[in-house]
């Protein structure tokens, strides 16, 4: 509708009817429906190069990650329920965008997690009684950031879409970026969600990638809520369309689908280490679970919708296309199933078995060295705490 | 008087509020639709409607600058932004932009508005959920900082924030989030500068706010040879230099207690004006108890020594208390 106020013509300033947000649209990239059917797309395939055996132990081997994953986090939150942890964000509904991404990765390239990345630590060899560890509180992330390529988690929603690309600038520098070197050449990723993408921080973050053309690939995970909050409350657009206003392309991938993810987080992947530029992956999932084991999502949506997801399972369409195909007998879900236990035992024996910390650790790696006042104020309270019973104390 | 959760008492300030005052609004993350991630915000949509109750998108510089532009079109928003530590995202609007207005508009634009965040300190949370930043507040000119530590003071003080035509920042401590206490319905305001006189002694002041006053609390409990006179400052700025200076001329003796790490913060305010103006009354050196200088730990045992326990402030008292003047 136009109208006309003093000869202003409204009408010329009219957008594009909202989007359904809830559709996943046309410009889905899927490779294997919730079906399990293999579907072909004009741009992007997985695996190619690969022979038909390859193919299938590549296909098996995500199967199993998004399993194990599982089962992580069905432990966790059960170790949670039972009082171990004192939090816990479920990536329930994510193993496919998480694996699928993850396992794109080369060991160079540099990973930049919100909190709920855990089935990307998993793909970087990150040991998951690590991130129980945090969870549990008794330490704030102890594994060692350059040891996996994997960094810590990052609670202050957003801050992470800087660091990765500033790491990415850093990458740049070092020459490490279209070199053709396939052991040198680096990309970075910065996870986020849809409620990140409204923090000025990750606006800001795109700002610069495009700017210096940094190799960093923003993989975001719509899971299509922030906390309470649904995705038409960040935008009236797809997200993967910002990317054009920032000036690099953007995708919309099916985030339950690996195969896809997989292919497209490859292609953005190689793009970034060729020299060529950020790219924006938005990964369309849904947040199965909680937001944490601390919130009660009865609260604000309905029951209906997540019985909608239930039916595009990433696990369940995987095994579905190996089981139809031929490509794996009892025996090796078997197998799985097996591993899984195994994991979920290491996990309650690694969780209980993490040592406590020390009421003086407090006091230490606050400042890069140690400053007399923390040395002073650490012997201090070491001299109070000797003035109790010893047990009592410590 | 009905007894009243701490968390229920904020949420009928809100309710009462937004009864009274049709320009009263709310925005922030999850405010609306569940009622606040801690229920502070509980039924407000149900009763004034999504115009007035608004969650917003995931950018506390905005839910703040967007706030104050709401204020200088006339509304009195309440904004909740969600943990203490994210107040950091959003601090050019708060300490730029919202604490300056009025001084750099020569007063012609005021910003009638709150700003509501939880500390979580002593909950677990860890190095960005539980800091105690009431110091960073406390030091920017134009911004008034206040903190109840009982239901009673948590709702009235909110109230009075409201009502005030300047930013107002109000914590809350969600260490007190389910305890009980008697509660006025309807008005009852504190006055914004007015600290309580929590235990009347004769020995020492201490003086004390937020998540540090229920401990101190119980810390006098345990004392039986000293007779301590308690302070709940409730206002950080402006502080109530009236009652803390004539407490300190009665007992000749000053002990401040807070959870923020000591250094640089409030308690060393209080302790220079203390020791400008009662210097001729003091009989022992002022003292302060906070948390070491270092990030609050996610650890239970190790947050729980971090903070200033009843332990370490019994022995503090002791200690101010049996501190004699060296003859000279
Ligand atoms: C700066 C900041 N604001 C608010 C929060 C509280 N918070 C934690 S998670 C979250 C929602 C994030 O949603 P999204 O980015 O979609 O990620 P998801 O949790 O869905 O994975 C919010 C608001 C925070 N941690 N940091
Ligand atoms: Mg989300």
């Amino acid at each position: 509708m136009s109208s006309a106020v003093d000869g202003a013509d409204t009408g010329a300033l009219t957008t594009d009817p909202t989007t359904d947000l809830h559709e996943a649209g046309p410009e889905l990239v899927q490779l294997l429906t919730p079906e399990g059917e293999r579907v072909d797309h004009a741009r992007f395939t997985f695996g190619a190069g690969l022979s038909a055996e390859e193919e299938a132990e590549r296909i098996r081997g995500f199967y199993r990650d998004m399993a194990l994953v599982r089962r992580l986090d069905v432990e966790a939150t059960a170790l949670q329920r039972h009082g171990e942890l004192g939090l816990w964000a479920q990536l329930l509904g994510q193993e496919a965008a998480q694996i699928g991404a993850g396992r794109a990765l080369r060991p160079q390239d540099f990973v930049f997690p919100t909190y709920r990345e855990h089935g990307v630590a998993w793909c970087r060899g990150v040991d998951p009684v690590e991130l129980l560890g945090l969870f549990r509180g008794v330490d704030q992330g102890a594994w060692d950031p350059k040891a996996n390529n994997f960094g810590l988690y990052t609670i202050v929603i957003g801050a992470q879409t800087l660091h990765a690309v500033g790491y990415a600038m850093g990458v740049q520098r070092d020459g490490h970026v279209g070199t053709g070197d396939p052991e040198r050449d680096t990309a970075v990723v910065a996870h986020f969600g849809d409620g990140a993408s409204s923090q000025g921080d990750v606006n800001e973050a795109f700002v610069f990638a495009a700017s210096y053309n940094a190799p960093v690939v923003f993989f975001c995970q719509n899971n299509q809520w922030a906390i309470s909050e649904p995705i038409e409350r960040q935008t009236r657009i797809p997200l993967y369309q910002r990317a054009k206003g920032f000036g690099f392309p953007g995708v919309r991938v099916d985030g339950n689908d690996v195969l896809a993810t997989h292919a497209v987080m490859e292609a953005a992947l190689q793009r970034a280490r060729d020299g060529q530029g950020p790219t924006f992956v938005e990964a369309y999932t849904y947040r199965m679970g909680a937001h944490t084991t601390t919130d009660d999502p009865t609260r604000y949506r309905l029951s209906d919708e997540l019985e909608q997801w239930k039916l595009k399972d990433p696990i369940e369409r995987v095994k579905a296309y190996l089981t139809r195909n031929g490509l794996v007998d009892q025996a090796f879900l078997a197998e799985v199933d097996e591993e899984a236990e195994a994991l979920g035992r290491r996990l309650r024996e690694g969780c209980h078995a993490l040592p406590d910390p020390h009421v003086l650790d407090v006091f230490d790696q606050v400042y890069a060295e140690q400053t007399e006042e923390l040395a002073e104020q650490k012997a201090g309270y070491a001299a109070y705490l000797d003035t109790f019973e010893p047990e009592a104390a410590r | 008087m009905t007894v009243t959760k701490y968390w229920q008492a904020i949420n009928q300030a809100l309710h009462e509020e937004m009864a009274r005052d049709d320009s009263v609004i709310v925005i922030g993350e999850d405010v609306a639709a569940p009622g606040g991630p801690f229920a502070a915000t509980k039924g407000l949509l149900e009763s004034f409607g999504p115009d007035r109750v608004r969650d917003t998108p995931i950018s506390e510089a905005a839910i703040v600058g967007a706030a104050l532009g709401a204020a200088m079109a006339g509304y009195r928003p309440v904004v909740e932004v969600m943990f203490l530590d994210f107040v950091t995202v959003a601090m050019d609007q708060v300490v730029n932009q919202a604490a300056k207005v009025s001084y750099m508009s020569a007063g012609n634009f005021s910003a009638p508005m709150v700003i509501r965040s939880i500390c979580a300190s002593g909950r677990r949370t860890g190095p960005q959920h539980a800091q105690n930043l009431e110091a960073w507040l406390a030091h920017v000119p134009g911004l008034k900082v206040v903190w109840g530590s009982t239901p009673a003071d948590a709702k009235a003080l909110l109230k009075a924030a409201i009502r005030d035509d300047g930013p107002v920042y109000v914590i809350e401590s969600l260490a007190e989030w389910s305890t009980r206490a008697e509660v006025a319905e309807g008005e009852e305001i504190v006055p914004i500068g007015s600290a309580a006189v929590r235990h009347e002694g004769e020995d020492l002041t201490v003086v004390t706010w937020g998540g540090a006053a229920p401990r101190v609390a119980t810390a006098v409990d345990l004392v039986h040879d000293v007779s301590v006179e308690v302070i709940d400052l409730r206002t950080i700025s402006p502080w109530d230099r009236e009652t803390v200076l004539g407490s300190v001329r009665k007992t000749g003796r000053l002990l401040v207690v807070h959870d923020a790490v000591v250094e640089f913060g409030v308690g060393a305010e209080i302790a220079a004006t203390v020791a400008t103006e009662c210097f001729d009354q003091l009989r022992a050196p002022v003292r302060r108890l906070g948390a070491p200088y270092a990030p609050a730990p996610f650890a239970p045992q190790l947050e729980e020594a971090y903070l200033p326990h009843p332990e370490a402030i019994t022995r503090e008292i002791t200690r101010t208390v049996q501190t004699v003047r060296n003859a000279s």
